[in-house]
């Protein structure tokens, strides 16, 4: 379409260049970068760009902690985005969902004996509560009292922290033990691995973390779009995160929508606590988010804050994540700090500098597109 | 054909060409503004002057074309180069920093060196020159958040001053001016011409331009259509120019047949965050199946008269009755959303800025305030694809260009965005319309058609509370016309008993109140 009022104005560049060629050029450079790393420490970086895919994709096991990686960052990337459409910025999915676990664990040791689907559904609001009031409380101050929602998030992520660190070496420790772990849950509480759901269909796989919190972390993909696209409550919420006079105007009420997204954000970052200690560690850990909430911002601002982008970049995520820990394995130049640096260099890249490509390549684009009209 | 350079232009645009999204805001624009005039750029809101200005000052990048100044052609890629090429401007909204005092206002981005001290020094003596020259009376140690508009224009001129402008742009400098200000300020302008500058005057009022310029060059629709020696024009044909055709701004309308008190305000204040009264013991009424229009100049408590009674601000004393029942007092406070279920529908003056959300389809932006509408929703859900073909259907109707739902909001016109506001509050039948500068940056036939819909809901028995900063809007489609003058009403008067010149007297606060 070069014309709409019929006259030569510029045609707009194709959608794909923002949604497919830019991001593969963000990848791109970040790999480039990052390759020049690992050659610099005398790895050869095709070598271990071979290491890294086979880690993620090379085996059945393997891609199944890669899915199981990927769905802690759908839920974390979720849980930053529904807070970005919002325009609030929730650094403290990492204290939600570590909070979450709490919620998680609680149910996970007094349900012994019930069966899974009952315990999933349990854990999953108990995780949801979890992390939803503990977003609440930030949310709430910034709405009604006008602190900053990125101070407040960080300081809880400490809080949470400390309570858990409390918690963990006070009170759920395991008894006659020296690391700060629960006991385990009980069997029966554990959820289906899905190598178990496949073996159903005759498909056989190795054993990972893998279960159906990945189907779930699909749901809330899917549940996220209808939300945020197809509801009142969504429309409210993407209102006030554009314009919050245009919401004054229309009788949204800004805190309401604020305190919604931020109860949301923080339910779904305490998924994470379902898939890891319901799904695969069967019992609560110290510090067993590892990051996961932080990664979620990433994952957020890479998929555009759609849920079909986090879908995708969760799973390079994942993959990188996993991946990546074999590079360890393979090359032990590469210390697993080199591989956070790796991780950190496509964070850069395809989050934060989302834009760094962006003019020239839509200046060569309008170029060609006036050469050609 | 090079020119010697002495005798160039001071700036000189050639086919400058610039597009935004859609909107083809500037077409081949060729302009010369010669040295030491003073010279006007006239056109309706909309019609391209600011931008080609911003494209002179580097504010915007034009798509092709170029810009001279003194001859030469010159790569304006930020306001740096323009003000190192001697450009200067003043803003219709100010760039200042309002805690900060005059004279480090002026140093901003000057300082001189790394302590203040020694540039504060020098500046002082430099300004105190300039201030006396040009009898520019700015207290250089006020601070500036405190001064009246008049004195932070001055302040902006003197800034460019000091920077050493030879070229000094003006976008709309008078429209937030007293009449006793403009004034000072055409005395300011006329000495800076006398000492050789050359000032460009961006404005849409053909008043100042015939009273103050040398040579007046007419905008439309993006495109130069006339550059005259302002001797040899008139104000008549300067407007016919810039609308294209002889105005009939008279709107065809029946007699009024006013019947019961639709809206009802009694002793209506509003205080602002800073504590300020915005609004001051206010009275009127409007009934069904008349327009009152509220005149005044911006500032003067329109806005926020407009914002309590639609519910997005709250009222300090005095009620609002609508239909007959009380609708906000200062204990009850209703928020947007009841004011409009309580029969008041509102049509924002910042329509970009309040009345949507640019980001939004247009069928997005059609139910905001509406979402929750049994007619929009299906359970929780709401229902898009009816919504799409209701947005079809108005856009149809109130001759919304191009009719196409799915496109953003931001990349309709101003007219075109306002018939989408205009049809979204309409269609849901209010007993009320507030409406806020319907007009404002809206094309010609746009206005003529806004206004024939505002006639039309007017006859069909609504009560119209119009605001708006165009007097002649007023006179053509009021019934009754109440003056706003400080946040208080100052007068008011039957529509065919209006006379421009003492509506004008009562905006300036110097008429008595009738």
């Amino acid at each position: 379409m070069a014309t709409l009022d019929g006259f030569g104005r510029p045609a707009d560049v194709p959608w794909w260049v923002g949604l497919v060629l830019l991001p593969l050029l963000n990848l791109l450079a970040a790999f480039v970068i990052a390759g020049g790393v690992i050659w610099v420490l005398g790895v050869d970086p095709v070598a271990a760009l071979k290491v890294l895919v086979w880690g993620a994709f090379g085996d059945t096991d393997l891609i199944g902690f890669t899915l199981y990686y990927t769905t802690n960052f759908i839920f974390a990337g979720l849980a930053v985005a529904i807070a970005f459409h919002c325009g609030l910025f929730n650094i403290g999915g990492e204290g939600q969902a570590y909070i979450a676990g709490l919620g998680v664990g609680l149910v996970g040791l007094a349900m012994g004996g019930w069966p899974w689907p009952v315990v999933m559904a349990v854990a999953v609001i108990s995780a949801a509560l979890f992390g939803g009031i503990w977003a609440l409380v930030p949310a709430w101050l910034q709405a009604y009292r006008g602190s900053h929602i990125v101070i407040t998030t960080i300081m809880f992520n400490f809080i949470a922290a400390s309570i858990m660190n409390y918690v963990m070496v006070d009170v759920l420790i395991a008894p006659g033990q020296q690391a700060p772990e629960s006991r385990a849950f009980d069997p029966s509480t554990h959820l289906p691995s899905l190598q178990d759901l496949l073996a159903l269909f005759g498909i056989r796989s190795r054993t990972s973390f893998l279960n159906v919190s990945f189907l779930l972390a699909v749901a809330c993909c899917v549940a996220f779009w209808v939300f945020v696209w197809h509801t009142r409550w969504g429309y409210g919420i993407r209102t006030v995160g554009q314009n919050e006079r245009a919401a004054v105007y229309a009788g949204i009420r800004p805190g309401h929508m604020i305190m919604l997204a931020m109860v949301i954000s923080g339910a779904l970052a305490g998924l994470v606590a379902v898939n890891v200690l319901l799904g695969a560690q069967h019992r609560i850990i110290l510090n067993y988010t590892g990051g996961v909430g932080f990664v979620g911002i990433a994952v957020a601002l890479m998929g555009r804050n759609h849920p079909l982008g986090i879908f995708l970049s969760a799973l390079l995520f994942g993959a990188l994540y996993q991946g990546g820990s074999e590079l360890n394995f393979e090359f032990p130049k590469l210390s697993t700090e080199m591989v956070v640096v790796i991780q950190g260099l496509i964070i850069l890249f395809a989050g934060a500098l989302e834009n760094l490509f962006r003019p020239q390549v839509e200046a060569l684009f309008r170029r060609r597109l006036r050469a050609a009209a | 054909m090079s020119l010697p350079v002495a005798d160039a232009p001071a700036i000189e645009v050639r086919g400058v060409n610039k597009w935004f999204g859609t909107n083809h805001a500037n077409r081949d624009i060729d302009l010369a503004i010669a040295r030491g005039t003073i010279h006007g750029i006239v056109g309706e809101n909309g019609a391209g002057k600011s931008t080609t200005m911003n494209i002179v000052y580097g504010y915007l990048q034009p798509d092709t074309g170029e810009i001279r100044v003194g001859g030469r052609p010159l790569a304006v890629r930020s306001p740096r180069d323009a003000i190192a090429a001697g450009i200067g401007m003043v803003h219709q909204h100010f760039m200042l920093v309002d805690p900060f005092t005059v004279l480090e206002n002026v140093l901003l981005g000057a300082e001189g060196g790394m302590t203040l001290a020694a540039g504060a020094r020098r500046a002082r003596d430099e300004l105190a020159r300039l201030e006396k020259d040009y009898a520019l009376e700015v207290d250089l140690d006020a601070v500036v958040g405190d001064l009246p508009v008049g004195v932070q224009q001055r302040l902006e001129i003197l800034k460019a001053l000091f920077r050493g402008a030879e070229i000094l742009i003006l976008d709309e400098p008078t429209g937030v001016l007293t009449p006793q200000e403009v004034d000072h300020l055409f005395r300011i302008l006329r000495a800076l011409k006398a000492q050789g500058k050359t000032i460009v005057i961006i404005t849409h009022k053909l008043r100042e331009v015939m009273e103050l310029t040398d040579t007046v060059t007419v905008m439309r629709r993006g495109e130069v259509v006339a550059t005259k020696p302002t001797a040899e024009t008139s104000r008549e044909e300067l407007a016919s120019l810039m609308v294209g055709r002889s105005v009939v701004l008279r709107v065809e309308k029946p007699p009024a047949a006013a019947g019961r008190k639709v809206l009802e305000v009694e002793g209506l204040t509003v205080v602002d965050g800073q504590g300020v009264r915005r609004v001051k013991d206010a009275t009127f009424d409007v009934r069904a199946g008349e327009i009152v229009g509220v005149a005044g100049v911006s500032g003067n408590g329109q806005t926020e008269l407009m914002e309590a009674l639609a519910g997005m601000r709250p009222i300090a004393s005095g009620r609002v009755r609508v239909s007959g029942a009380d609708l906000i007092t200062p204990s009850r406070r209703p928020d947007a959303r009841a004011v409009r279920q309580a029969g008041v529908a509102h049509v924002p003056e910042d329509r970009q800025r309040v009345g949507m959300v640019t980001s939004f389809t247009a069928y997005e932006t059609l139910i905001l305030g509406y979402e929750d509408d049994p007619a929009y929703t299906r359970g929780p859900l709401i229902d898009w694809s009816g919504v799409r073909m209701r947005c079809a259907k108005e856009m149809e109707a109130y001759d919304v260009r191009p009719p196409v739902p799915t496109l953003k909001s931001s990349k309709f016109s101003g007219g075109n965005q306002q018939k989408i506001i205009l049809a979204r509050e309409i269609e849901r039948n209010p007993d009320v319309l507030l409406v806020g500068q319907p007009t404002r940056g809206v094309d010609i036939g746009a206005i003529e058609y806004i206004h024939r819909r505002l006639v039309q809901l007017r006859n069909d028995g609504k009560g119209i509370l119009l605001v708006s900063v165009e007097l002649d809007e007023i006179l053509a489609l009021s019934d009754r016309i109440i003056v706003m003058f400080d946040g208080m009403i100052v007068g008011e008067v039957p529509a065919d008993q209006a006379d421009e010149r003492r509506i004008g007297l009562m905006m300036a606060g110097i008429a008595e109140a009738a």
